[in-house]
């Protein structure tokens, strides 16, 4: 932990966990998709459903969403934004199953119909992690850049990807692949070093056998 | 790397001859890779926030659950009337501490110190220190680097979050790197900060966190007032020369101890403790949609 782990961060209150960690979970969740959202379908669980509206985590993760960071004074009005902003939400209280106390599940939808569904839990002092995205675990805690592209379970993706890297320079962090069978749906989840470009990322969105591209980069919010 | 123990900053000042803040300044530098300077001017950030969120108090804000709001203003207005039982300069640090809380509670911006739920240790101590001309921002920075190197080394062999060991995680934690921040402003050696720090801890050993309906309103907006008042009365243990017994780290040692043994419903997750009286059980149920 370095010190401004210790003193810090600069927040709106009352909770690094349920307020602080839940516009983290927001604003990771708007880069995923790329923009603010259109429309919205916030599931909560566990603490954040049972004492998510008296932190305040419901406002939370509407600012998340809206680009907000977890230091901007009008999180307690996120609503109001949200509605000049023209986006729709909604939330629903269910237990996830499996999931840390602290966890909730935004389905979110851009204006052109784009999709992505991003699980995700507050560990406290406002640090979080990404369990799920569209559905399959990636455990990513957004403090590194990351790249999760789903692509045809058919050899050579990885190595278009890595050389695509390579090619920009681009350290590898980590480096997690998934499958649901063999020549079927596939999931990489590289965590790097540096951004990545967004001109790599339409080129691999043009590849052959690559489904979905999503991206996050560090220091892009707002 | 970062400390891992009070010994091990006091050494490296001792080899050094350096200063407290210095060591933890240093040791930030090497581990982000900053200057001093830029380093230095991120600390003053967190200080300007500190003022900030006093200087836009409002007393008239209410928590969500309406439990939490101006009691600062109340306690404000008690201190200027002028016949107090702790004086005029204490019953600052007391309204701070209870604005600033008050503040966190109601959505406004602090700065979390550890935590955001002992938000206001810190600055109530600095504030009236900095408001009474004692010491300049430079000053004021330099301790916020004690405080944090404190907190540091709390992190590391305990822990700083109520659900892991209870208060004493938390109001525990800064009173502890509050106390040792006021001492170094004082002029205190670095031994002394040490046995500041030690000390402040020390009193609130065991402290539980049971918060009324989980929320960081009843009992945590009050407990950063003896937090703050626990760094002041420790601050001046030590600088008077009075040392505490066990060493610091073996406090910081004890105290995860005591958090490990403390039982589930003790420790943030509004079971036990004040949210299980009969009226924490009403005020929890009040709030239920």
């Amino acid at each position: 932990m370095n010190i401004f782990d210790i003193l810090g961060p600069v927040m709106v209150g009352p909770s690094s966990s349920h307020t602080a960690g839940a516009v983290r979970i927001g604003l990771v969740t708007k880069k995923l998709l790329g923009s603010v959202p259109a429309r919205a379908m916030i599931t909560l669980s566990g603490s954040f459903s049972a004492t998510g509206a008296g932190h305040g985590t419901d406002r939370a993760l509407v600012a998340g969403l809206l680009g907000m960071r977890p230091d901007n004074i009008c999180i307690p009005e996120s609503f109001d934004h949200a509605a000049k902003a023209g986006m729709e939400f909604s939330f629903a209280h269910e237990a996830i199953r499996g999931a840390h106390p602290n966890t909730a599940l935004l389905e979110v939808w851009d204006k052109n119909g784009r999709t992505v569904a991003v699980q995700a839990s507050s560990l406290g002092g406002g640090r979080i992690m990404v369990n799920k995205l569209d559905g399959v675990e990636i455990n990513v805690t957004a403090e590194r850049p990351a790249l999760i592209v789903h692509n045809v379970d058919q050899p050579g993706h990885v190595a278009e990807v890595t050389s695509m890297l390579a090619h920009k320079s681009i350290n590898i962090a980590t480096l997690n692949l998934y499958r649901d069978k063999r020549g079927g749906y596939a999931v990489m989840v590289i965590e790097t070093d540096q951004n990545i470009p967004a001109s790599s990322l339409d080129w691999l969105k043009r590849v052959e056998g690559i489904i979905k591209v999503t991206c996050l980069n560090l220091g892009e919010e707002g | 790397m970062a400390f891992h123990s009070m010994e091990e900053i006091l050494d490296y000042c001792r080899i050094g001859n350096k200063k407290f803040y210095e060591a933890v300044l240093e040791d930030d530098m090497e581990e982000r890779k900053v200057s001093r300077e830029e380093s230095m001017k991120e600390m003053y950030v967190m200080w300007d926030a500190m003022l900030l969120a006093s200087t836009s108090y409002d007393g008239s804000a209410r928590s969500a659950s309406h439990l939490v709001g101006g009691q600062g203003l109340a306690m404000e207005e008690y201190r200027r009337g002028g016949n107090t039982l702790c004086g005029d300069y204490l019953n600052q640090v007391i309204s701070q501490a209870l604005e600033m809380g008050e503040s966190n509670a109601c959505m406004r911006r602090i700065v979390a110190a550890p935590t955001a739920g002992a938000c206001g240790v810190l600055p109530a101590v600095l504030i009236p220190f900095f408001r009474s001309g004692q010491a300049g921002h430079r000053q004021i920075v330099k301790s916020l680097y004690v405080a944090a190197g404190i907190g540091q080394v709390i992190a590391s062999r305990a822990f700083i979050a109520g659900a892991a060991g209870g208060c004493q995680a938390e109001i525990g934690a800064a009173s502890s790197m509050a106390a040792g921040a006021l001492t170094a402003l004082k002029g205190g050696a670095n031994e002394q900060i040490g046995h500041a720090a030690a000390m402040a801890m020390k009193a609130l050993l065991g402290l539980v966190c049971d918060p009324v309906a989980g929320l960081v309103e009843v009992p945590c907006v009050k407990r950063n007032v003896i937090g703050a008042v626990n760094a002041m009365t420790s601050a001046d243990m030590a600088l008077a020369g009075i040392g505490s017994a066990i060493p610091a780290d073996q406090v910081f040692d004890a105290m995860r101890e005591v958090g490990e043994k403390m039982h589930p419903s003790l420790r943030e997750t509004g079971e036990g403790g004040l949210a299980a009286t009969k009226e924490g059980i009403r005020i929890t149920r009040s709030l239920v949609r």
